[in-house]
């Protein structure tokens, strides 16, 4: 049977159901006013219902006459289980069977699927997706399920407060039992409610229990789409040759040779560079081998790595812009009986995510159509827009499982994306344009983790406390110059640069912290855990040693620091007693312990490490986190595993350096991510707390590397600060 | 042209013979289940099984494919396959999941030929495959889950 939108009630201010026209019964749940903030929605409302119907904009919600319950995932799943969580949401307060639950990715709407922290965009960033969606996804489950109540209420004639739902079948004492399924019209035909009432937690039945994953099968089985694998009929592979020095643009070409290739379709040229379209893959690859370029790097950064860390050094000497000030921490110093001071060093670093970057684009006569592992869709769509002349609304996005992203597929310049758009445009639509990029385009291509340069003087009292705390951070800012900056930047001061120290935690009395935003043309970007990724590894290396300093046990000096019975205090007290903190340590071992709080969550760690004739072996890491409600216990864990994972290979050797602005690295033999055979055992505890949801895909990442760091100074007396860490000084 | 058989079936291509076997799959019979992550070699996404072997789509030429059996991960079936899937599946392995078809090649092919690895095994074993979202930890369990399993 076919709902048509015209069976759905007539869109008011309140309500607004919209027919999904599938070949079966469906009900349908969309945006409502009266739960979120989508005053803006009421115009939206009384537009005509666009006609591919599985693309309803306002839907968030299906259930089909087989009781599937699909929920439209507004935030991109690339690995950090955000599709499973969400459905969580909506099945808790549905009461759905969870073996009859599912996701498909939203359509790009803002009007209806934005971030609720992003203002009008849509975005999966910043560890928000479940914090931001954790009311309105169960506002939808709870209005779904009164409505299908309300419906077998009147079915039965009997009162909707004594109607029971469990596992999708609604029953009532009398006898009388429904599935959504056989309810699915009925159900449509009721008004959305103005207010519902959520579960009191002790009712739960799915959130707080380790439910499995919804993308498992697909995964296992090589039948899920990632962007990658889309295919559209005439589609034409494209790689484009990128200046090897940022800045640098095309001066001449020949592409004779490029254009003989067997399979080379075409050449053009965009902005960032050369691009060989060709019928599949391996052409554009011998196509792009053959291109003969001369490059104008008359713009271009052409500094080396030493020469820039030399002057990042230079800029820390002198007094940067105050991001933070608490009492007097150069009076302080002056009072400190011992005192410390210390120089850090991080590299750039690429996200290297396992799906290179790509995206298939295909132009329509009013706009165009995007496949793709789409993060910040309301960036992606205006910036495709501006390349094709039209509005974001033109542009239609298709979000894909993304192979990974670690902040990559989010730019604000959406630089991949407008690749594919000026692709597209230069062939004049006339085939579908699949941008790949190779291995080596993602590690020589920029939007890197900043470098970053730390200088800290610090210093204790005879009584052992900080007396004084002196902090300058060096790096270049990843939000000034984008359309995001009006919102993270005050007085010249980007919090991602300075995030973790100028908001600690830590009630250090007299602290001080300046930021120098450096000039390069190198282009960066948030990478997992942005600011904190560096951060956190001088905050917590440095309360290392000067609880050392001033003789004190670092779990005890960390706790001197917090409030008593905060849940900062709570997740470092939890770590330590389940790392057994404080008990003898064999020699040649050591273990170091490390607190940081990010994106609202909290992770401590406590690391276990030997150091055998020079060589350091991770072998245990054990985690306690505390996000708020664990909605699912399993993926937190499994983000924090990850995480973990993810951070070693930084922490080990990963870097990308500049020789005379070209990048060094290119492949996974010189950019090599961690192995299996070097991760360690890992231990996670989820800390049971009733707050509201925080983010866990980046907390995981900051305790690590000073953990490491500081096991390795139980273990040998050596410290070890710059990351990667320099392993020669071990030997 | 070239015949490979894939999977169980032949398959006709006319394609460059110097195009490696990742891009045949992928480009030319829709078999995207194997994944390009880096085109050197280095990070198991391209893991088929060649003759029963695991091998490295990406760096085998399609020429020098022709005449061997060829499954990938759209192809797979018996008891270890199966046995490696359920428990990758039990355990929630995956998080991005674009590594995994490789993971789950080169964990077949090594419990096709050691029954109850260890965990030194296991790292030398799959050292081949990189997983950047740092999933190790559970596919270690899952290797151990899916011996126990065929126990």
């Amino acid at each position: 049977m076919l709902i048509q939108n015209s069976q759905a009630i007539a869109p008011s201010r309140r309500s607004f159901l919209k027919g999904a026209g599938l070949s079966t019964s469906v009900f349908v749940l969309g945006s409502f006013v009266p739960f979120g903030r989508f005053a803006a929605a009421e115009g939206e409302a009384a537009a005509p219902a666009p006609a591919a119907a599985v693309f309803d904009p306002n839907m968030f919600l299906r259930i089909g006459s087989d009781d599937s319950v699909v929920v439209l995932c507004k935030h991109l799943e690339m690995g950090q289980g955000v599709s499973t969580g969400l459905a969580t949401l909506v099945a808790e307060e549905l009461d759905a069977d969870w073996s009859k639950v599912g996701f498909d990715f939203a359509p790009n709407n803002p009007k209806v699927y934005n971030n609720l922290f992003f203002g009008s965009y849509i975005g999966t960033g910043g560890s928000t997706s479940m914090a931001n969606s954790w009311n309105q996804m169960r506002q939808v489950g709870a209005a779904a399920r009164a409505m299908f109540v309300a419906a077998a209420a009147k079915q039965w004639n009997v009162p909707a407060a004594e109607i029971t739902v469990a596992n999708a079948v609604l029953a009532h004492a009398s006898g009388k039992s429904a599935r959504f399924g056989e309810l699915v019209e009925a159900a449509m035909q009721e008004t959305v409610p103005t207010a519902v009432t959520l579960k009191d937690p002790k009712d739960w039945k799915y959130i707080g229990q380790p439910l499995p994953r919804l993308d498992s099968k697909g995964k296992t089985t090589g039948t899920a789409t990632f962007a990658i694998d889309f295919r559209r009929p005439g589609m034409l592979t494209a790689l484009v040759r990128r200046a090897p020095q940022f800045g640098a643009t095309v001066k001449s070409i020949d592409d004779s040779d490029a254009r003989k290739i067997k399979g080379v379709v075409d050449v053009v040229q965009i902005p960032s560079g050369i691009a060989v379209l060709a019928n599949d893959t391996w052409a554009a690859m011998r196509g792009r081998d053959a291109l003969k370029i001369t490059w104008d790097n008359s713009l271009a950064e052409t500094r080396s790595s030493d020469a820039l860390v030399a002057e990042y050094r230079d800029l820390a000497a002198t007094p940067g812009i105050v991001a933070a000030n608490r009492g007097d921490a150069a009076l302080g110093l002056g009072k400190a009986s011992q005192s410390y001071e210390a120089e850090f060093t991080f590299p750039f670093l690429a996200h290297a995510p396992m799906e290179p970057l790509n995206c298939t684009i295909e132009l329509t006569p009013d706009g165009a159509e995007i496949w793709a592992g789409s993060q910040f869709q309301s960036i992606d769509d205006y910036a495709v827009g501006q390349v094709l002349g039209v509005t974001p609304d033109k542009i239609r996005i298709h979000t894909l499982l993304g192979g990974g992203s670690f902040g990559r597929r989010a730019n604000p310049m959406a630089d991949w994306a407008v690749e594919a758009a000026q692709i597209a445009k230069a062939i004049g639509g006339k085939a579908p344009v699949h941008l790949l990029w190779t291995r080596e385009d993602d590690i020589k291509g920029g939007y890197y983790r900043p470098m970053a340069l730390h200088k800290v003087k610090a210093g204790v009292d005879e009584a052992g406390r900080i007396a004084g705390w002196q902090h300058t951070i060096v790096s270049k800012s990843i939000m000034i110059g984008t359309a995001l900056e009006p919102m993270t930047v005050k007085d010249g001061v980007d919090a991602t640069s300075v995030e973790g120290v100028s908001d600690t935690p830590y009630g250090i009395e007299n602290l001080a912290v300046h930021v120098h935003n450096a000039k390069t043309a190198i282009p960066v970007l948030w990478w997992r855990s942005v600011g904190h990724s560096h951060t956190a590894h001088v905050m917590e290396t440095t309360m290392d040693e000067l609880a050392h300093l001033a003789g004190q046990d670092p779990l005890a000096f960390r706790l001197s620091y917090l409030k008593e019975g905060s849940r900062d205090a709570a997740v470092l007290k939890h770590v330590a007693e389940k790392a057994k903190w404080g008990q003898e340590m064999p020699k040649g071992m050591g273990r170091g312990i490390a607190y940081h709080m990010s994106f609202g969550s909290r992770v401590a760690m406590v690391a276990e490490v030997s150091v055998e004739a020079g060589a350091l072996k991770v072998n245990r890491v054990i985690a306690a986190v505390d996000c708020g409600v664990a909605i699912n216990p399993d993926v937190i864990a499994a983000q924090v595993e990850g995480a973990i994972g993810f951070a070693l290979s930084a922490v080990l050797r990963n870097r990308v350096t500049f020789a005379e602005g070209v990048v060094e690295q290119g492949n996974f033999d010189d950019y090599e991510p961690t192995r299996i055979k070097e991760m360690p055992a890992v231990e996670v505890h989820v800390v049971p707390s009733a707050e509201a949801p925080t983010g866990i895909g980046e907390p995981g990442l900051p305790p690590l590397a000073p953990a490491i760091g500081n096991a390795v100074f139980a273990a040998t007396g050596k410290r070890l600060r710059s990351l990667p860490f320099d392993l020669e000084l071990l030997a | 042209m070239i015949t490979l058989t894939i999977n169980g079936k032949e398959q006709q291509l006319d394609v460059d013979p110097e195009m490696p076997l990742l891009w045949a799959l992928r480009d030319h019979l829709n078999l995207t289940g194997t994944k390009f992550g880096c085109g050197a070699a280095q990070c198991g996404a391209f893991t088929v099984h060649i003759d029963g072997e695991a091998a490295r789509s990406c760096s085998t030429m399609v020429g020098d494919a022709e005449g061997r059996e060829i499954v990938t991960i759209e192809g797979l079936s018996g008891k270890v396959a199966e046995a490696v899937q359920a428990a990758w599946q039990k355990l929630d392995v995956v998080q991005c999941g674009y590594c995994q078809s490789g993971q789950i090649m080169s964990a077949i092919t090594l419990l096709s030929a050691n029954e109850k690895p260890t965990d030194e095994d296991i790292n030398a074993s799959m050292e081949g495959n990189i997983c950047r979202c740092g999933t190790y930890v559970r596919i270690r369990d899952a290797i151990h889950e899916a011996a126990k399993a065929l126990a």
